[in-house]
């Protein structure tokens, strides 16, 4: 069967529900952002898929990919610099063990 | 069946084969490296789909950047050769369905839908038509959300070095 | 034109004196205040006479009228295109010669309680307070329009509260400070409804324009004004009557009086400036301000204006007879006076030898100003001497305070209408223009007039003859005389204006159009009041000349008219009855259960409704990301299912 915009759809779909299933079972902060990695990786991987089997004549997909990676950079590197200063505070990275921003 | 067939195929099952490891090892390190494959993995998808600029773009910047920063932070956080604590059962199963039931609906309209591609003259995506557009001025340009982009790069660097400098408060 | 930068100077030192006072008296000026305020006072007086000087004299007049010149207008805020308010002065006869008594009595005063309060513990604050009230009380008199009045009208009310409450220590001077600020804010809401009516109809918050539109008989204003009508009164005439009731309030007209005599708690130079010569005339320079449409378009007001003040008059009288508490029977007699005013101006028409009871009316307000203000501090001088406000404690003073005695006197004299001090000359005006346009007033009046040289001399008697001086804390106090140079030069100066204010051709100066009204005398007429008030003073002489029984032989035998009037026919116990029984009983009580239980019962039911609800829904917010993000993802796909199944 010849590859096309639905098998890329496919393992896009199935990439994110992976992100989505490893972010809500992970306790380990650093697992979560892995989680989240993926999940922006299979977001680029629908973009591009899109870009250039429906609007071949345009590069506005691929444009979208490059701004998401940038982003997923800045927030890796934020949200690294958290989970560093959260390793100072409660000397642990679970989030069941850091509930502290409750009623 | 062709070469370039089963290089999809290949490149498919090492995503999401190495995707799904990433997400259920119990070794935070490991997950890393598993999450590193699924990142290569991805950038062959876009070599083979002739996207060679974010093919590069997404090793140098996921596999050599990111998935860096990740293994450091491991290493700065906890022991890496630790088991993780898993969650309850209960919680892992209903996350399970959670996520097959959205993978679900989202196929099923996936496969109702039918697209149709442009009939336009398609648009070759060399690194002169990247350059020439996304630093473009005028109608279609993307100069203002490039830089704002790059705004959001420095104000991220500055804020990631005053949360990590932060001096421990004694919180209980 | 006039230099309209020292008229805001007379006006604004004062307020510099409130702010200097206020600001850093009591830390760092304790000993000096009531030199500086007295300084500032002094430039403030020499400006309002220069001002006044040149007004009379040099720019006022152009062919032979007194203008209305506004020297200063600001526009301080811009509601609308047709709606806005100005800050400005006006300047006109009876502004000139208001600016001069208030400054005048205003240093007098402050000169006088250099002695009177010496060693008060809040020495500075009296001075702030002083300074306030003088700046509120200018900035009326030179208000430009009918809302500026309003604000230096409510800010005098506000002072006067702050004074009267001055020995705030003492429950019956916070009673009373409560009760002048409630009567006073009573009437003002009167005030408040006239402003809007006369406002709505004129269009316009400026006296000139409200004057002239209401005035010409050609204005649409007026027609409008006139063809409205509410209960068979026309609404100008409803306007002008409810700007006379927030008059009446602060002049303390009956039967808005009440607050008066109790105000009396206040230091005595608070009495002889506030409630004597300058905050109580307010309303008589208002009904004056509004004169041409009192007298043109709506008479009926004016004519409630001269029954109203000829009743206070006559009433006041009747009671000042039997007080025995030397302040109050000076304040019925303010009021007394005051009524002469309001009847005069009442009495008065618009323009030429008519409007004689208009000159006459501030010709006494002048006079007024100036023997009041002395019988003031000269009491406050025998108070000061004796530490006692009642009239039994004293008696044949006349050897301790020598000058206090000459001086009160002569003000006597000038209260009751004896020539040649200034009293006569103004109440004969007043008594010619009630007799010529109305006689019934013209005998309350005389009456009146009889019954007030017979009390002043009452208490003239009583307190420098009669029997002769014991004191009672001679050994506590020692002997400290009158009070020294500086109680003694106000009341020598104010002395010297009443018996020679009464020979300034007042009606060439203030006449109700600005044209010179020459005041003829007419001996003949005279003689029924001079002969009158002799009588009244003879048998003060007869009865308190020594000590002897025949006043109390009288009051036994007058029994019930006696009582009547010292108790004050009793308006207090009405007031009292009619708010405490029937108004807190049959609206307070009830609302008071509503308030309770129906709208606190609503508050605390929404808040308990919340609380227990919010205890139920905040295991939400459990701290825990992950929950969190089920939400988020429960919720996204929620918003996809509606969009993709349910919105085509």
């Amino acid at each position: 069967m010849e590859p096309g915009l639905y098998h890329l759809l496919f393992i896009s779909a199935a990439l994110f529900f992976i992100g989505v299933y490893g972010f809500l079972t992970r306790r380990n902060l650093i697992a979560m952002l892995m989680s989240i990695e993926l999940i922006l990786n299979s977001v680029n991987l629908n973009f591009i898929a899109f870009n250039k089997y429906v609007w071949a004549d345009k590069l506005d997909g691929l444009f979208f990919t490059i701004f998401v990676i940038a982003i997923a950079a800045a927030e890796a590197a934020v949200a690294i610099a958290i989970i560093i200063n959260l390793t100072k505070n409660f000397q642990s990275i679970d989030v069941e063990e850091t509930e502290e921003m409750k009623y | 069946m062709n070469g370039a067939n089963i290089l999809f195929y290949l490149l498919a099952a090492m995503i999401l084969g190495s995707g799904l490891l990433a997400v259920t090892t119990r070794q935070l390190f490991r997950a890393a490296i598993y999450l590193l494959f699924s990142l290569i993995g991805m950038a062959g998808m876009y070599f083979w789909l002739q996207y060679e600029f974010i093919a590069a773009v997404q090793v140098v910047v996921y596999v050599g950047g990111i998935t860096v920063l990740i293994i450091f932070s491991i290493f700065l956080t906890q022991q890496a050769g630790e088991k993780m604590l898993v969650k309850k059962t209960g919680q892992q199963i209903f996350a399970a369905i959670a996520a097959f039931c959205g993978f679900a609906l989202v196929m099923i309209q996936i496969v109702q839908n039918n697209f149709t591609a442009t009939k336009n003259l398609s648009l070759s995506p060399s690194v002169t038509n990247i350059g020439n557009q996304m630093l473009g001025v005028d109608k279609g340009g993307y100069a203002l959300p490039f830089e704002v982009v790059s705004i959001l790069l420095l104000a991220a660097l500055i804020g990631s070095i005053v949360i990590a400098l932060r001096t421990p408060t004694q919180t209980s | 034109m006039p230099n309209a930068t020292y008229i805001m100077l007379i006006v604004l030192l004062p307020l510099l004196s409130f702010l200097i006072m206020g600001l850093f008296g009591r830390t760092y000026l304790k000993n000096t205040a009531g030199i500086i305020s007295t300084c500032l006072s002094f430039i403030s007086t020499c400006l309002a006479f220069y001002t006044a000087y040149g007004y009379f004299f040099e720019y006022g007049k152009i062919n032979g009228v007194y203008q209305k010149l506004i020297p200063f207008n600001y526009l301080w805020l811009a509601f609308s295109e047709g709606l806005s308010i100005n800050m400005g002065i006006l300047l006109d006869p009876i502004t000139a010669m208001m600016l001069v008594v208030v400054t005048l009595i205003s240093l007098m005063v402050h000169i006088y309680s250099l002695g009177y309060l010496k060693g008060e513990e809040r020495f500075p604050t009296y001075y702030a307070f002083l300074g306030l009230f003088t700046f509120s009380m200018l900035g009326l008199v030179v208000a430009s329009n009918i809302f500026q009045i309003y604000i230096f009208w409510e800010l005098v009310g506000v002072s006067s509260f702050l004074l009267i409450g001055y020995y705030y220590e003492k429950p019956s001077a916070v009673a009373a400070c409560k009760k002048a600020f409630i009567v006073t804010r009573f009437a003002d809401l009167g005030f408040l409804i006239g402003i809007l009516v006369l406002s709505f109809y004129a269009g316009t918050l400026d006296f000139n324009t409200l004057i002239q539109r209401l005035t010409s008989p050609e204005s649409n204003e007026l027609k409008s004004a006139l063809a409205a009508s509410f209960l068979g009164i026309s609404a100008l005439t409803w306007g002008m009557i409810l700007v006379f009731v927030g008059g009446a309030g602060k002049s303390a007209m009956f039967p808005l009086h009440i607050w008066l005599p109790d105000a009396m708690e206040g230091p005595t130079p608070v009495s002889a400036l506030i409630h004597a010569a300058t905050m109580v005339v307010a309303g008589v320079f208002l009904v004056a301000r509004l004169f041409p449409i009192f007298a043109i378009s709506a008479p009926d007001a004016l004519e409630i204006v001269a029954y109203v003040g000829a009743i206070s008059a006559l009433f006041a009288a009747i009671i000042a007879c039997t007080q025995t508490d030397i302040k109050r029977v000076l304040a019925f007699s303010t009021m007394s006076q005051i009524g002469f005013m309001m009847f005069a101006l009442g009495v008065s028409k618009y323009g030429g030898e008519e409007g004689l009871g208009y000159t006459a009316s501030m010709f006494h307000l002048f006079t007024h100003a100036l023997f009041k203000a002395l019988l003031f501090l000269g009491a406050g001088a025998v108070i000061h001497f004796v530490h006692s406000n009642n009239m039994k404690d004293m008696g044949g003073l006349r050897k301790q305070l020598p000058i206090t005695h000459f001086t009160f006197l002569i003000a006597c004299l000038a209260i009751s209408g004896v020539p040649p001090f200034a009293g006569f000359f103004s109440k004969e005006e007043i008594l010619l223009a009630a007799f010529q346009h109305n006689q019934t007033i013209y005998w309350m009046a005389l009456i009146t007039s009889g019954l007030t040289a017979f009390y002043m001399f009452r208490l003239y008697f009583s307190i420098f003859w009669n029997k002769s001086y014991h004191p009672n804390h001679q050994d506590e106090h020692g002997h400290h005389g009158e009070g020294g140079f500086v109680m003694m030069m106000p009341l020598v100066l104010l002395s010297v204006g009443a018996c020679l204010a009464g020979f300034i051709p007042f009606g060439k100066f203030v006449s109700s159009d600005g044209t010179a009204l020459v005041s003829e005398f007419h001996l003949q007429f005279s003689i029924a009041p001079v002969a009158l008030g002799l009588t009244g003073i003879f048998t003060a002489l007869f009865l308190y000349k020594t000590e002897n029984d025949k006043p109390d032989k009288m009051a036994s035998s007058l029994r019930a008219l006696y009582q009547i009037a010292y108790h004050k026919f009793y308006i207090d116990e009405i007031y009292l009855f009619i708010t405490q029984k029937i108004l807190f009983n049959c609206i307070g009580k009830p609302a008071a259960w509503f308030d309770k239980n129906v709208v606190d019962g609503l508050v605390n039911a929404t808040g308990n409704t919340t609380q227990v609800l919010s205890e139920k829904i905040k295991k939400i917010q459990s701290g825990k990301v992950q929950e969190y993000a089920v939400y988020f993802l429960v919720g996204v796909f929620g918003l996809a299912m509606v969009f993709i199944y349910m919105w085509k």
